[in-house]
């Protein structure tokens, strides 16, 4: 049977990945929070999983106002990195679990979240910085990865509660495989920030730290935070958390944290990092 | 309970709080109808000879778009805070900034009245405070 043994929630700022494209992370405004990642790169290492779900936004890179999935998945055996505009990241071309992420697909859709299945995408910086943050600069990603894409672009992406249930079908989903599989689910984005607007600029350290502790202290509040709380408190872009809800949703009720990593700024954005595991 | 999403219209109260959030352009219904051709031009810069030929004759490239004049004349002149009020998205403008070799940092100055070198030290002292900016009235 395949299980999830653990969740990791990560921001995915593009300027992190130039970072370490550019060979900058050792330079004095990104060592702090280069630094920071070194236990999670440990952690993945240990955890040694067979299958990343990655949940993630696309950035108006495979999708456009052209077609707005609110929850697209990724059947296909390979992703490859995205031009964004200034040729593609030169990293690995990411492999999928065809097999597992057709099987999520078909049990998702039939306990009622009506997936986009997608086999041709290229996968940009949401997807691809947080497996630089988390594996380094490796020549192959250390394993499989099927990516979630969530609209979190287009008003009104999915409720926070929406996507914490969407977790747990996905727990069942993995649960209900018959291969041998270790799996973690990663949520990335936010945390605080916002790109646009006079406001630009915005970052909310103190909701942000209240947001990591009750991803095991308080899940459930986390699941009835609207929309327009995530807007006024964390930035217009700050909404990008409610895939961090994902990835918890993905663990039992009881998870516990094994390690977090906070840092002002990355670019425009307050960065954070949390592993959870489930309590034994 | 208020529901987490209540729908949006010109008569629904959750507007008002929006439109109470100061410098905040929410990318709702309205503006995606309103900006879809600016967006798409946006969008069409991610392909190279694309790029070419917008910067051989901007004003001609644009032609290609059904824009309104307002929207073609804030992408010739920059305007990156009046594109977003004539409902462009920031993940569509950003590539009209890569294009011209601007940064997310240089955009988020330039909406917000900063250069890049103010905006940057302002992010590294802590970012802009939440403190103040939660709601026009606060403002006042």
């Amino acid at each position: 049977m395949a299980r999830i043994v653990g969740g990791l929630a990560t921001s995915h700022v593009p300027a992190i990945g130039v970072a370490v494209d550019q060979g900058l992370t050792q330079e004095p405004y990104w060592k702090p929070l280069f630094d920071g990642y070194v236990p999670a790169q440990q952690w993945l290492k240990e955890t040694d999983p067979d299958v990343i779900i990655l949940v993630y936004n696309d950035h108006a890179t495979a999708f456009s106002l052209e077609l707005i999935p609110t929850f697209a998945i990724g059947v296909a055996d390979e992703f490859p990195p995205a031009d964004e505009g200034w040729g593609p990241r030169q990293v690995p071309v990411v492999k999928g679990h065809s097999e597992l992420a057709w099987h999520l697909s078909e049990y998702l859709i039939l306990h009622e979240f009506d997936m986009t299945m997608v086999n041709k995408m290229y996968v940009d910086h949401g997807l691809t910085v947080p497996l630089s943050i988390t594996c380094g600069t490796p020549d192959e990603w250390p394993c499989q990865v099927i990516p979630i894409a969530v609209n979190v672009v287009q008003y009104p992406p999915p409720t926070g509660k929406r996507c914490f249930d969407l977790g747990r079908s996905i727990r069942d989903a993995v649960e209900s495989f018959e291969e041998d599989l270790k799996v973690v689910v990663y949520g990335t984005g936010g945390m605080s920030h916002q790109l646009h607007g006079e406001r630009a600029g915005l970052l909310n350290p103190e909701w942000d730290k209240r947001f990591l502790d009750d991803l095991t202290a308080d899940p459930d509040r986390l699941t009835r935070i609207p929309f327009l709380e995530y807007v006024r408190e964390t930035g217009a872009e700050g909404i990008e958390m409610v895939m961090w809800l994902i990835m918890r949703g993905a663990l039992p009720e009881h998870a516990k944290e094994v390690y977090r990593h906070y840092h002002i700024p990355a670019s425009n954005t307050a960065a954070g990092l949390i592993i959870l595991e489930p309590e034994s | 309970m208020r529901p987490l999403h209540e729908p949006m219209s010109a008569a629904n109260p959750m507007d008002d709080e929006f439109e109470d959030i100061p410098g905040t352009y929410l990318f709702d219904k309205d503006r995606s109808r309103q900006g879809y051709h600016v967006n798409m031009f946006c969008m069409s810069l991610m392909k190279k000879e694309n790029r070419d030929a917008f910067r051989a004759d901007e004003s001609a490239y644009l032609d290609r778009f059904p824009m309104t004049p307002e929207q073609k004349q804030a992408v010739l002149d920059r305007d990156w805070l009046e594109m977003i009020k004539l409902g462009a998205n920031i993940y569509y403008t950003s590539k009209l900034g890569a294009t011209d070799g601007k940064s997310f940092q240089y955009l988020a100055g330039a909406m917000s009245g900063l250069t890049q070198d103010e905006y940057r030290d302002m992010m590294i002292a802590g970012g802009r405070p939440i403190e103040g900016n939660r709601s026009k009235s606060e403002q006042k």
